[in-house]
């Protein structure tokens, strides 16, 4: 194969088929796939969820993680987030011209380690090439089918007195991408939190834990979820901001460029609301995975809608969604 | 010696138990006291900090915090925003600037609208990543929309020097760097005609550390001996605001107006004098600098040296530039919320027309203003 992608790749012609055939079907190696059928027939058990979601991520390659491992990542938890095993993906690539063959193929390599991690499969596939400048290097769009293990989590279901909990320290993905950043001259042993959730439900689920709301904080951080799940149930949620665990190196650079690590992006960090009397076991669940694992908060109605964050010192305030690009401050 | 982590330098400043003890400390001294006192934190930085770690809250009834002009974001007349806009929109530029200054709406669009049709526009973390912008597009010019008080001024005058030095050809420069003591002055004794400012309530102000770490605590030596004003140099973790505060109102309980340093870890009388030698080399003041929500500030606006004019985009497209000053909304109450005349939420229009995603005044454009720290943490008292 050539050592860049043409053009020609995505003219559905012979460089197609060789770049689909080297590349998605080699690591993607499936019966279902590997029909070429124009549409992929699937057989599911029960109820399902579905769910899509585009990515682009600048730098593609950062401290623990790709593009691919975000894009398994995103979708399939996103279904285990709804209490369903990833059972198919989709998986769409728009490429830009003159992207190198074999960095394609390692995010291809990362989203295969993935998909094993959540025992699913991709059974079906696009790829275009578009001219220079079109796209940033690559976009992957991946849809998920997962089979539903538990049902009716849901972020309306909120009640006063139920416990909130984080899966672990909070902010490390958001934090990562922006130390790696062209503009920003930082230097960190920082990695993402990017992984599969999926394993972690699976063991609350095994554990007889009657999950309320469930939600994992990518875009929006820890903070957007609260504030969604708050105004979804017409409830407050508050939270004790000394127990969000929060790795020191990402206080750090949250301290540097004036961040809050709640309003950071995670790959595989979620949130999670049970009864009180689930509490505990919910927590010792987590911990296995995570020692980083914590209670943060209760539900109230002291007012509903809002997030309150209560300081040890006695004060309170409004947690709020974060509004628009996060930027650096200035001093 | 034990190596010092970052987390050395936050962890004992927000001890919820210090904070507590400063609380009473405040409360019982305040207590003696037979008025209110009004303390401007002059810096955004300190009304950011002051209302995300809810320190109003802890505050007696008659200490009252005015929230002053210090975020450079936000006393950008629009008309200077118009200018970083369509120098954005000039073929063959790359306007580079900081952080939140992006976000902030003129009167065509912010410059993230700009990128939005195609201008190429970069915010940067330190100005020196221009150097490296520049030479990664040799055909292209490089302009560096530089903003900030004192605390910044060094670094774009670090830039200058190397811009000078390395003979870089496609780097220029628009200058919109301020300075705090002239317009606390201008707040106290101002001659503008739009706002009635002899009104001011300022009893003290809350001086930023940052800024005296370059300039000095020198700066502020006029306020306590030609107005009367206490001024007590700050840090800005909540345990050194407290203290800060603490120290101030024991000022008015022993009857004293003096120049005090709560941040003497770092701030000295003098400051940083190789910086200042580098910001004198290439800087003059302007006679007049207009603010948003203040109006003309006699010498508070600094620009580059005649000498340097060849650096200076506002010289060199000055035939693109548009002149016209705009004004903004006639229901806009910043001017009195930075006097101390008014909290945000008094304004008609906090919160419903004017809010951080379309902001309509200066206080709530960045996020140091103090009507943004309002709308964003909130009242519970």
């Amino acid at each position: 194969m050539n050592k860049t992608i043409t053009i020609a790749h995505g003219n559905g012609g012979e460089e197609n088929n060789e770049l689909i055939k080297n590349i998605f079907y080699k690591h993607f190696k499936n019966d279902i796939l590997e029909r070429s059928e124009d549409a992929a027939v699937l057989q599911v058990a029960g109820e399902v969820a579905m769910t899509t979601d585009s990515f682009t991520v600048s730098p593609l390659f950062f401290p623990g993680g790709d593009i691919g491992k975000l894009a398994v990542c995103g979708t399939c938890n996103d279904l285990a987030m709804m209490g369903a095993k990833p059972k198919f993906l989709t998986c769409s690539v728009i490429i830009e011209e003159g992207f190198s063959t074999r960095e394609l193929e390692k995010i291809v390599r990362s989203m295969k380690k993935e998909l094993e991690v959540n025992g699913a499969v991709v059974v079906s596939g696009d790829t275009k090439v578009v001219p220079k400048g079109s796209v940033d290097k690559l976009f992957i769009n991946t849809t998920g089918i997962g089979e539903i293990e538990q049902k009716g989590i849901s972020s309306h279901n909120l009640q006063e007195g139920m416990s909130i909990l984080v899966s672990r320290d909070v902010g490390a993905h958001g934090a990562t991408i922006f130390a790696a950043r062209e503009g920003i001259t930082l230097e960190s042993t920082l990695q993402t939190d990017c992984a599969s959730l999926y394993p972690q439900v699976k063991a609350l689920i095994d554990a007889d834990i009657d999950i309320v709301a469930m939600r994992d904080a990518t875009r929006g951080g820890v903070a957007a979820v609260l504030n969604e799940w708050a105004k979804a149930s017409s409830v407050c949620v508050e939270i004790e901001e000394e127990k969000i665990p929060v790795q020191e190196e990402v206080k750090g650079i949250c301290e540097m460029l004036g961040f809050e690590a709640v309003n950071l992006a995670n790959e595989g960090t979620f949130v999670l609301a049970v009864a009180k009397a689930d509490e505990v076991k919910a927590l010792e669940v987590l911990q296995q995975t995570h020692e980083s694992a914590t209670l943060i908060g209760t539900v109230t109605h002291q007012h509903d809608g809002k997030v309150i964050l209560n300081s040890s010192w006695g004060t309170k305030r409004f947690l709020d969604l974060p509004t628009g690009e996060l930027l650096p401050r200035i001093c | 010696m034990k190596e010092l982590a970052l987390k050395n330098l936050y962890d004992d400043f927000r001890d919820g138990k210090t904070l507590q003890a400063y609380a009473k400390i405040i409360a019982e001294d305040a207590a003696k006291l037979d008025r209110t006192i009004n303390i401007m934190e002059v810096c955004g930085g300190h009304t950011h900090s002051i209302m995300k770690f809810g320190l109003p809250q802890l505050m007696p009834e008659n200490i009252n915090f005015i929230h002053g002009p210090g975020c450079p974001v936000c006393i950008m007349p629009k008309e200077r925003i118009d200018h970083a806009y369509v120098l954005a929109m000039q073929p063959d530029v790359i306007l580079v600037t900081l952080g939140d200054m992006i976000k902030v709406p003129g009167s065509n669009g912010s410059l993230q609208d700009a990128r939005a049709k195609g201008a190429d526009v970069r915010f940067v973390y330190s100005p020196m990543e221009c150097l490296k912008i520049a030479q990664e597009n040799p055909e292209k010019k490089v302009i560096f929309f530089a903003i900030g008080f004192e605390t910044t001024t060094p670094m774009t005058a670090v830039l200058i020097d190397q811009v000078i030095k390395q003979g870089v050809e496609n780097i220029l420069f628009h200058i919109n760097h301020v300075t705090v003591p002239e317009v606390m002055k201008e707040l106290i004794d101002s001659r503008d005609v739009h706002v009635d400012s002899y009104n001011n309530k300022i009893d003290a102000f809350l001086g930023p550390s940052h800024v005296s770490v370059i300039a000095g605590s020198k700066i502020y030596e006029q306020f306590p001996r030609d107005y009367g004003r206490p001024v007590v140099v700050s840090g800005f973790e909540p345990v050194d605001v407290m203290e800060g505060i603490s120290m101030i109102v024991k000022q008015f309980m022993q009857n004293r107006c003096e120049l005090e340093i709560q941040y003497k870890r770092v701030v000295t009388h003098e400051g940083n004098l190789n910086a200042q030698r580098l910001i004198n080399t290439y800087f003059d003041k302007v006679s007049l600098f207009r603010w948003r929500g203040l109006g003309n500030v006699p010498e508070s606006g600094l620009k580059l040296k005649d000498a340097y004019a060849k650096y200076d985009a506002e010289v060199v497209y000055k035939d693109v530039l548009p002149l016209a000053e705009i004004e903004d909304h006639k229901l806009c109450i910043c001017g009195d919320i930075l006097r101390g005349m008014a909290k945000p939420p008094e304004c008609t229009i906090f919160g419903t027309a004017c809010k951080p995603t379309t902001p309509i005044g200066s206080c709530m454009v960045s996020s140091e203003g103090a009507c943004a720290a309002y709308y964003k943490y909130g009242n519970l008292l």
